[in-house]
């Protein structure tokens, strides 16, 4: 008997869940602001739907009406992983200075 | 190009590398080297999509085009964003995260072969309800982000919007939105899938807009909890595991910070969510308390002089810090006062500002060392201990009555011992009450000393008169 993929991919949905509450029970407050920006630039993985959608259509014509869709979603997740990565570098950096200063 | 197994096991290498990403936020010192895990995840996993598609057509140079494209808007965004603007650009960026999701489903709905989910009309049900759940929670993601945003901007009042029989409106539209699910995958019908979007869109909108400027906090950390969600129903459609991987960890990532937030109101999430914080005993409250105690009020003048003969203080900052930019004038104000031999801390309350570690954000900008700022259980025990504490910009948080007054609105809610301090001052612009609606009894105590000041004004003025 074949068990369904389904399944599996829902055991690591639920096993993730699990690692995420106890990663972030340990994340120290005063980095919950880059916790909420570094989580925003990593749920903007949905970029790897956004570029199969883009890539679906065919070599005649590139822009079909749901490779549209997948261009956009490729900006908009662009954006996030690009300006969500870099503000939290930007915030961690800030960490830095102080402690080096102190040395 | 690379078979679907090996794919497989590359985006499982970048789920890994995202849950890295997190766990180095437990410590400043690992948290920049967490963040170049998480750039190393997002990295392999575009890679690996371009490769498993393996289609090298001018797709590729449009689709290469468009990610530059937002890259440098991003970029632009990331180093231009003043710190004090963070909480409406988390809550921009969680909008994009909505909408990318939506934009996702509604691609896979309309050509469902690219995906392998069947073929338009007779797509397979799994997959159905699985893109339908995440566009349904991308588009309240987005949509509710979008009226968070605007309030955090103050572009919209901040002031929680209520009308009669708003709860009723709510769930049935709540209904039907899974009745729009059912109906989908009897029929495959786009109309239908179209309404839910719509509907989901409504929906974002009318769960955001009751909720008040101070119950921010929890509305960003449950956005940001929703993306996740939507990331993960996108991930089981694409039956993609870092998207499925990275969704769980957004998703329980936004639950804690809703629930630490909540906690830190004493308030249940579901009395958040449903709004209008304070709302009915508000103005009774401030009428009962009309009869005007004396405040003792001073200038700079007094303040740098109890400050000079301190010995240590402790700086209680709050949302009016960062909407009157304080936080470099402070650092250089306490820089004085370690000139002269004082001992300052600063004792952070959870839901001070507009989102989780807002305060810790702001003064890290302004150089303050991370290892001289306390969450309220580790510094509550030390205000009685100390000569003075300097509360700029935050109310509610400082207020006795929730530990006295079990008729308060905000009774039961963890405050910061402030009263306990010989001295206290309190910098604010007039004796109006906070968010919630009640008045401070902090500001009629004997050994309180009120400074009406926009607080930056008030606290370089203090830094003149400390010399």
């Amino acid at each position: 008997m074949e068990i369904d993929p389904f399944i599996f991919r829902l055991s690591i949905f639920i096993l993730s869940i699990f690692i995420g509450y106890y990663v972030v029970w340990s994340v120290t407050p005063s980095l919950h602001t880059p916790l909420m920006s570094v989580t925003n630039a990593i749920s903007s993985v949905i970029i790897v739907g956004a570029i199969i959608a883009a890539l679906s259509g065919s070599s005649g014509n590139v822009f079909d009406i749901s490779s549209i869709f997948g261009f956009l979603a490729i900006v908009l997740a662009a954006i996030n992983i690009f300006g969500g990565f870099l503000v939290t570098q930007r915030m961690l950096q800030m960490y830095k200075k102080k402690k080096d200063k102190k040395k | 190009m690379i078979s679907a197994d090996l794919s497989a096991i590359f985006y499982l290498v970048s789920g890994i590398l995202f849950i890295l990403a997190l766990r180095g936020l437990s410590s400043p010192d690992t948290s920049r080297q967490g963040n170049y895990f998480g750039i190393a995840g997002m990295i392999i996993a575009i890679i690996v999509t371009f490769l498993s598609i393996g289609n090298f057509s001018t797709s590729l140079a449009y689709v290469i085009i468009f990610l530059i494209i937002g890259g440098a808007i991003g970029a632009f965004i990331a180093f231009r964003i003043p710190m004090t603007a963070m909480p409406e650009l988390v809550a921009g960026f969680h909008s994009l995260v909505g909408l990318a999701a939506v934009f996702v489903a509604i691609a896979a709905f309309l050509n469902p072969e690219a995906f392998g989910l069947g073929y338009i009309g007779d797509i397979k049900l799994a997959s159905l309800i699985e893109m339908s759940i995440g566009a349904a929670v991308g588009a309240i993601t987005f949509s509710g982000s979008i009226i968070a945003f605007l309030k955090l901007r103050g572009i919209m009042s901040g002031a929680p919007i209520t009308f009669g029989g708003q709860h009723f409106l709510n769930l049935m539209l709540g209904i039907g939105i899974f009745i729009l699910i059912f109906y989908l995958c009897n029929s495959q019908s786009s109309n239908v899938f179209w309404a839910l979007i719509f509907i989901s869109f409504l929906v974002g909108v009318l769960l955001i807009i009751p909720i008040g400027g101070a119950d921010m906090p929890v509305v960003i950390s449950m956005l940001n909890s929703y993306s996740g969600w939507a990331a993960a129903g996108i991930g089981f459609t694409l039956e993609n595991s870092a998207l499925i991987i990275t969704g769980a960890l957004v998703g329980s990532s936004g639950a804690i910070l809703s629930y630490i937030m909540c906690k830190a109101m004493n308030r249940s999430f579901i009395s958040v969510i449903l709004g209008g914080f304070g709302a009915d005993n508000a103005a009774e409250n401030t009428k009962e308390k009309q009869d005007q105690k004396p405040v003792k009020s001073g200038n700079a003048e007094d303040a740098a002089f109890l400050m000079k003969n301190a010995s240590s203080v402790i700086i209680v900052p709050g949302y009016g810090m960062a909407v009157a930019q304080a936080q470099h004038a402070l650092r250089e104000m306490v820089d004085k006062l370690k000139k002269n031999d004082i001992k300052v801390t600063y004792a952070i309350h959870p839901v001070a500002g507009r989102m989780p570690g807002h305060m810790n954000v702001l003064l890290a900008e302004a150089n303050v060392p991370y290892d001289e700022v306390f969450e309220l259980e580790d510094i509550n025990n030390d205000f009685a201990n100390s000569d003075v504490a300097f509360v700029i910009g935050a109310n509610d948080v400082t207020n006795p009555v929730a530990k006295t007054d079990p008729k308060s609105p905000i009774f039961g809610m963890p405050v910061l011992d402030v009263e306990k301090c010989k001295s206290v001052l309190f910098v604010k612009r007039s004796l109006s009450p906070g968010y919630a609606g009640i008045d401070n009894e902090l500001f009629y105590k004997d050994n309180t000393l009120m400074l009406f000041a926009d607080a930056k004004k008030m606290t370089e003025d203090i830094v003149k008169n400390l010399d």
